[in-house]
């Protein structure tokens, strides 16, 4: 690899212009990227900080660290913030933003302007939440049920749930821009059987954002016009019921949980293909099994309700169709360990973080399984199994997708190498403290122990557990501190990256790093399949000093 | 084993961990076995492979099998849970922020506190006065939310005499933490000599007699000429033919809606004219009121507070 120092005169989407408006006008969709990615990380940080409380309190059985208030606003807000702030629009707002277009030889996405606008949308949201911290908080969990959210709550419910309606159209329009975008701007050649799985997946989710947003905004609405104009739709007394709620909201949160992971999947799609040096195994199954993802995980939202009071009949029907969704999450676990069959494997740090995705990935998924089985549904039910079920996936599964894809696709953004030996150290440390974190909490679970209690002194029990789980989550911290330093550090320091330093396919490879602004000179025309590695020669091998 | 339901649960729990831990662990040793086979070496390249749908089928349909056999499994077990015996001794529990209260049919009332024989089913008529609430009993591996607005039932038989764990597991504001108590699970004799403790005032159906006559109920349902309400003997657990055509079950949730909104489901051939009650009854008092309608159907009219173990004419649900 050439390691010629790149001319500081060359144009590319970074130097293209300078200044603090030239980023707040920019319609660059990489530009836009890197807003999401510091509002995004910022966002992380206030949610981490919650969680760290969080976890301070269950160090001892006695609520004695915070007040039971300030700890129930703790854990509401570390999941609105997570959820809402963070993990739905990480991967597809960053990653999603800057490569989509790439990936296609397209120039920008179909709306730049609306690709800023959503970043705009997505500010006011995170503004608006913000101000409902400092005001005072929340304390609904983040699952706002009624009617304790629209009659019970003394806390800053309004603002909390205004500021996430706002940020839902952030997600829709994301999610129209990338429909548009992958059906009108692909570049000739690149039909819908050489889409890249990373284009294949991040469709998907834009279709669950467009159509389940929606609803989780008008839901959010109604509580809002409960709280102020008292209408009465959640509240039984006056003939509503609270249980309503809880399916709209779960219609749209549990397609979220597939905004969340189908992302980390497409990066997990790309990154194994290329540290095997191979195509993925069976492109059309990964491609199919994520829609069947988004298509089936629109019909299982009542199994988070099984104790809730739903019918026998219907608890029947979704644990069944619960079922069904299980299966499109195992064939891209296989197809993804198949795909390393008789390749010839390197370890970096991304690939590490991909093989941590499946490991993880299939815990999480394994124990959505015990879940969807009703009769330990309804043992584990709102207790630390679900609890851990979940950490699996979101951070487990999506956190690890946006760690690893942000190391594999830095040498893009950025023009420069990350350290490769702190990025294996960081990876590692992530997954240790990961599962030291949240593995006993599958355990408490099981216990009994419910989630959201704040007390556990009259079951001391279940300290040495907590304690475990505690010790993790700073283990967690410094593995997610790592990669803040060293990618800051890199930015200066680290190796100039050439545009291809890993000699992966796909288009966003074959441009110069950081690509300029339009992304290519000319407009490329594709002539072969996606992951035609035999095509490609063996990048250098990286080394590991810094 | 605490209760009827905990086997049958931890049988399907295990062989869901096992299954995991089989599964993970394959997972893990296959990435292992390839990362050290197939590791980057000078001279040796990549094998292309397109894919197998042979493989393809194989990895679709054997979960797809297992997660049916699954699915059937814990679809019987919930089934069970869900199906309280007719016979089974009725206790009505009101969950507020942030206490459980338990009234027995017998009139002994407790706080936090449940205490039940051993061996005998029992079920458990809940609702809340405030937020939505749930009743868990880990060490049964049962939980139920328990819903304002509504009646919501869970049943057990404890199997083992002994002191359990109750839980809040829907968090419900501030003390969701300490919206916790105990389930006491007595010997028969125990049972009997913890009965006959304390001061009650009459049964819970004779308390809901008396507030039958308090209310001015007994003004509109008469017992001896037909009133401007229906006659309620023998009302519960049988089809109410209602003006609108429809046909409904009066259970529990029937007769609570009738007396906090009237207008909801009036009876063919009566006028929509009773005034609602809510706001007027707590939950107990509803409960109680309940329990004596629910007597109207089990002796002749009027004779509350009789043994509750005559066969019902319908199941509940």
């Amino acid at each position: 690899m050439a390691t010629v120092a790149v001319p500081v005169e060359q144009k590319n989407y970074l130097n293209a212009e300078y200044g603090i408006r030239s980023w707040l006008f920019t319609t660059d969709h990489k530009r836009i990227a890197l807003l999401y990615l510091v509002s995004i990380t910022a966002m992380f940080f206030v949610g981490g900080f919650f969680a760290l409380l969080i976890r301070l309190e269950l160090l001892t059985p006695a609520g004695d660290l915070l007040l039971a208030d300030t700890y129930n606003k703790m854990f509401s807000m570390h999941g609105q913030v997570m959820v809402f702030f963070f993990l739905i629009p990480s991967i597809p707002a960053v990653l999603g933003n800057f490569l989509i277009p790439m990936m296609i030889g397209a120039k920008d996405l179909a709306f730049p302007r609306i690709n800023l606008l959503s970043w705009y949308i997505y500010i006011v949201a995170a503004g608006l939440y913000l101000w409902c911290i400092f005001s005072g908080g929340v304390d609904t969990g983040w699952t706002f049920y009624t009617p304790y959210s629209s009659l019970f709550s003394n806390t800053h419910v309004i603002e909390a749930g205004l500021a996430i309606f706002i940020a839902g159209f952030s997600s829709i329009l994301t999610g129209l821009n990338f429909v548009v975008t992958v059906h009108r701007m692909r570049a000739p050649g690149m039909t819908w059987g050489r889409l890249p799985l990373f284009v294949w997946s991040h469709y998907a989710t834009s279709i669950i954002m467009l159509l389940g947003t929606p609803v989780i905004a008008i839901t959010l609405v109604l509580v809002v016009l409960e709280r102020t104009l008292n209408l009465g739709i959640f509240d039984p007394s006056r003939g509503g019921d609270p249980v309503l709620f809880q399916h709209l909201f779960w219609f749209y949160s549990h397609p979220a949980v597939y905004i969340m992971i189908l992302p980390s999947m497409a990066v997990v799609s790309e990154i194994i293909p290329c540290f095997s040096r191979k195509r993925v195994f069976g492109y059309t199954f990964v491609a199919m099994s994520s829609i069947g993802i988004a298509v089936i995980g629109f019909l299982v939202w009542a199994h988070h309700m099984f104790v809730a009071g739903i019918s026998l009949y219907s608890a029947l029907v979704f644990s069944f169709l619960t079922f069904l969704v299980a299966v499109p999450s195992a064939i891209k676990v296989f197809n993804w360990t198949a795909t390393m069959y008789k390749g010839s494997l390197s370890f970096s740090t991304p690939m590490l973080y991909a093989i941590g995705f499946i490991g993880l990935f299939t815990i999480g998924g394994l124990t959505g399984v015990f879940l969807a089985t009703l009769g330990v549904d309804v043992h584990v039910h709102d207790t630390y199994f679900v609890i851990a079920h979940f950490h699996y996936v979101m951070v487990g599964g999506a956190v690890l997708g946006f760690l690893g894809g942000m190391h594999f696709w830095w040498p893009k953004i950025t023009g420069r190498l990350y350290p490769e030996g702190w990025g294996r150290l960081a990876a590692v440390i992530v997954f240790i403290g990961f599962n030291l974190t949240f593995f006993p909490q599958f355990i408490l679970g099981y216990l009994g122990m419910p989630r959201r209690y704040w007390d556990y002194s009259h079951m001391p029990e279940w300290q040495g557990l907590n304690v475990l789980s505690t010790a993790g989550a700073s283990i967690l911290a410094v593995g997610y501190l790592l990669p803040m330093v060293y990618m800051l550090w890199s930015l200066r320091y680290g190796k100039i990256a050439g545009d291809n330093p890993w000699q992966a396919t796909g288009l966003e490879w074959k441009t110069p790093s950081p690509p300029p602004t339009f992304n290519f000179d000319e407009t490329p025309i594709v002539t072969e399949e996606a992951y035609e590695y035999d095509k490609m020669p063996l990048p250098e091998e990286v080394s590991l000093e810094r | 084993m605490a209760s009827n339901h905990a086997l049958p649960v931890d049988l399907v729990y295990i062989f869901l961990v096992v299954l995991s831990a089989v599964m993970t662990l394959g997972i893990f040793a296959t990435i292992a076995v390839f990362g050290l086979k197939y590791r980057r070496r000078h001279g040796r390249e990549a094998h292309q492979i397109e894919g197998s749908l042979i493989l393809e089928i194989t990895w679709s349909v054997i979960p797809l099998g297992i997660f049916m056999v699954l699915f059937g499994w814990g679809a019987v077990i919930y089934f069970h849970e869900r199906t309280p015996p007719r016979d089974s001794t009725e206790i009505y529990v009101v969950g507020k922020q942030w206490m459980w209260k338990i009234q027995h049919q017998e009139g002994q009332r407790e706080i936090n506190e449940l205490h039940i024989p051993v061996d005998r089913d029992i079920k458990l008529i809940m609702t809340s006065q405030d937020v939505i609430h749930s009743f868990f009993i880990p060490e049964f591996r049962v939980k139920q939310d328990v819903i304002p607005g509504r009646y919501t039932t869970l049943w057990f038989r404890a199997t083992t005499p002994g002191t359990y764990h109750l839980f809040c597991a829907q968090f419900c504001g501030t003390e969701h933490s300490g919206m916790i108590g105990q389930v006491v699970v007595m010997n028969p004799s125990d049972y009997q000599n913890w009965m006959s403790g304390g001061t009650i005032v009459g049964s819970l159906a004779q308390n809901g007699q008396t507030l039958f006559q308090q209310l001015g109920c007994s003004t509109c349902h008469r017992f001896d000429v037909q009133g401007r309400g229906p006659n309620l003997t023998g009302v519960f657990g049988k089809p109410v033919q209602l003006q609108d055509g429809r046909t409904v079950l009066a259970d529990e949730n029937y007769v609570r809606e009738s007396i906090l909104i009237p207008t909801a489901k009036v009876v063919s051939g009566f006028q929509p004219i009773m005034p609602s009650f809510q706001g007027q009854v707590s939950e107990e008092q509803l409960n109680a009121l309940v329990a004596y309608v629910k007597s109207l159907s089990q002796a002749p009219a009027g004779a509350a507070g009789t043994p509750t173990n005559n066969p019902g004419p319908a199941a509940n649900q």
